[in-house]
């Protein structure tokens, strides 16, 4: 492993593979950031090498957030992300509980339930669903989304918490109920509190999650100031087509920080959450 | 000592005569059956209902502003003799079996490359799966436009280094609209695998690898008798997790070709949305969607079963 040999191994089987990997998956992002602040002149000019921004502009910014609504966008889509992953967590939380460490009757159908609920993908139940939204009198509101969008998430947070669950000694449990405590103030003081871990992950793949639906936002927000950050770049930065190539790189680019930002915060807890369903730790 | 004080500060379930909230409450299935109920019937109501409303719906013509009345299995009638039909189904299958090849194979590459000792390797993992957490939305709008016709920088590059004479309608020709939907599904997907995938291989026990070298296997024999075995079920699950969502992906196609070319594109989700919501159809497009069942259900029941059994 020494001197030249060894390096040029480690560069064919370690270097030279991580390079590509990593220019693959962020080129497009590399792409998304020179677009947005490339002048007109040289986004639509074919001569101009492309690759790097001869004179930066940030004209496309100041567009996006002066003629669009893209503020209310961003607002809409955060209070909607936000509301629901608290729903999601809370309730997938009083799921997971008993699923994980109690017995009673019925636990086994429901905890089956909750796995094909979690494995049904959205286009199955799209069209019912705007039936039922459009009845309730709830379409161009954001209570349409709110509703819709925890039956991707409680399903999902019951699941990955189930596994926190399991791993805390149930002696912990039953020594506060010894103690005087009641079941759910077992739960709350004792059992929840050793799995924030869990919590914190659930929480943030729920909120990503949120921020990445589409499908339910395009059906039932149709109008302008109700619309998420996806769905609005998509239906009025593009029109017929004519499409605002720098405004809509800005809006994906401006879209995708809050995400990205919790995200590197955070980036343990969610591989922890990717993994926990796949991974027996 | 401590065990007497213990078992008398809990007389209620022996005194139990009386009924008492508490009492009722601290028992284990009704504190359960509290604790689910709020969620049972939230799912019940936007999951289990809406499915077997779209069931119902499939079997009515059914337009969207009106009532609709039974046709029997009529609309399951119409898509059998309709040619688009078919070809999502083709599509639909064509899309997803090659990007999870791609993701399998690119994803198990990625988690090998990832698994050795380098600096920043955290940093490493956490730029690799980006591409999976932005919103697909906006992640498909910066494809769009590395694949425009007129100023894709794709072809810009390939033109340059004089591998083309000139540029390719990424989205605009069938054949390469379907190759940009499976590359930018790989794109988007590969890193799901590749760090879940490196997840698994970092549970595997080194001491193995050492007593198979021992033992004279090569790095290959090594891969194959006990990388591969001892990832089994690892590779089932992030597999079988990949098929659905891949099977039923609706908003990459949505955004980057809307089904396009010529229908080229289309696939069970995005048919459904046509015929659904575009054209308002509601019986006819809950028909589409509900033809991804039989195919789905399969790898549903299969997952549900082999998680449960985990």
């Amino acid at each position: 492993m020494v001197g030249g040999r060894g390096l040029g191994t480690r560069t064919l089987r370690l270097y030279l593979p991580l390079a590509f990997f990593v220019v693959a998956m962020l080129f497009p992002f590399y792409w998304m950031l020179i677009t947005s602040i490339k002048p007109n002149r040289e986004l639509y000019n074919a001569r101009i090498m492309p690759l790097i921004v001869h004179q930066p502009t940030l004209k496309h910014y100041v567009d996006l957030l002066s003629q669009t609504n893209f503020l209310t966008w961003t607002y809409n889509t955060m209070l909607v992300a936000v509301v629901t992953t608290a729903v999601s967590l809370v309730l997938g939380t009083m799921m997971a509980y008993p699923l994980a460490r109690m017995r009673f009757p019925g636990a086994a159908v429901v905890a089956i339930g909750v796995a094909a609920t979690y494995l049904v993908p959205q286009p199955l139940l799209f069209i019912p669903m705007s039936d039922i939204i459009n009845r309730l009198e709830l379409g161009n509101t954001l209570k349409a989304v709110m509703l819709t969008y925890p039956t991707l998430l409680i399903p999902f947070s019951a699941w990955l918490l189930m596994g926190y669950f399991k791993s805390v000694p149930r002696e912990l449990e039953e020594a506060a109920r010894i103690d005087g405590a009641s079941r759910l103030q077992a739960m709350l003081r004792v059992v929840l509190p050793l799995c924030t871990p869990g919590l914190l992950s659930a929480g943030i793949f729920s909120f990503t999650l949120a921020q990445n639906e589409f499908l339910y936002a395009l059906i039932f927000l149709a109008k302008s100031d109700v619309r998420t950050v996806p769905i609005g770049a998509i239906t009025e930065l593009i029109r017929g087509d004519v499409f605002y190539w720098g405004q809509l790189m800005a809006a994906a680019l401006l879209g995708s920080v809050p995400v990205a930002i919790i995200y590197s915060f955070f980036v343990e807890h969610y591989v922890a959450g990717l993994t926990a369903g796949s991974v027996k730790t | 000592m401590s065990v007497a004080p213990a078992t008398l500060a809990r007389p209620a379930p022996v005194a139990g005569r009386r009924f008492s909230f508490r009492g009722a409450v601290e028992r284990e299935w009704v504190f359960s059956w509290l604790m689910l109920v709020p969620g049972v019937l939230f799912l019940l109501a936007f999951v289990a209902y809406p499915f077997f409303y779209g069931i119902y719906l499939s079997l009515q013509d059914r337009p969207v502003a009106s009532a609709g009345h039974f046709v029997g299995l009529a609309n399951f009638v119409a898509l059998a003799r309709d040619r688009v039909f078919w070809q999502v189904n083709t599509n639909t299958f064509i899309y997803t079996l090659v990007t999870t090849v791609l993701k399998l194979v690119g994803g198990m590459a990625m988690a090998l490359v990832m698994n050795q000792q380098f600096r920043g390797k955290n940093l490493a993992r956490a730029f690799l799966l980006l591409p999976f957490i932005v919103p697909t939305a906006l992640s498909t709008i910066a494809w769009m436009w590395l694949l425009d016709p007129t100023f894709s920088v794709v072809n810009w590059v390939l033109l340059h280094a004089g591998a083309i004479t000139s540029g390719f309608s990424w989205l605009g020709n069938a054949t390469l609209a379907m190759v940009s939907i499976i590359v930018v599904n790989t794109w988007r997907g590969m890193p799901f695998y590749g760090i879940t995938l490196l997840a698994g291989l970092q549970t595997i026990s080194p001491d193995l690898y050492e007593a198979a070298a021992i033992d004279g296997a090569s790095l290959r024999q090594r891969f194959w008798h006990v990388t591969l075995p001892v990832m089994k079920p690892v590779l089932i699950i992030v597999t079988m997790f990949s098929v659905i969502f891949t099977f039923s992906d609706f908003q990459l196609i949505y955004v980057l070709t809307h089904g396009g070319p010529a229908n080229a594109t289309h696939v069970f989700a995005t048919y459904a949305f046509d015929i659904g919501m575009s054209g308002g159809q509601l019986g006819l497009g809950a028909a589409v969607a509900l033809a991804m069942l039989p195919a789905l259900a399969v790898v549903i029941v299969l997952l549900t079963f082999y998680l449960r059994r985990e």
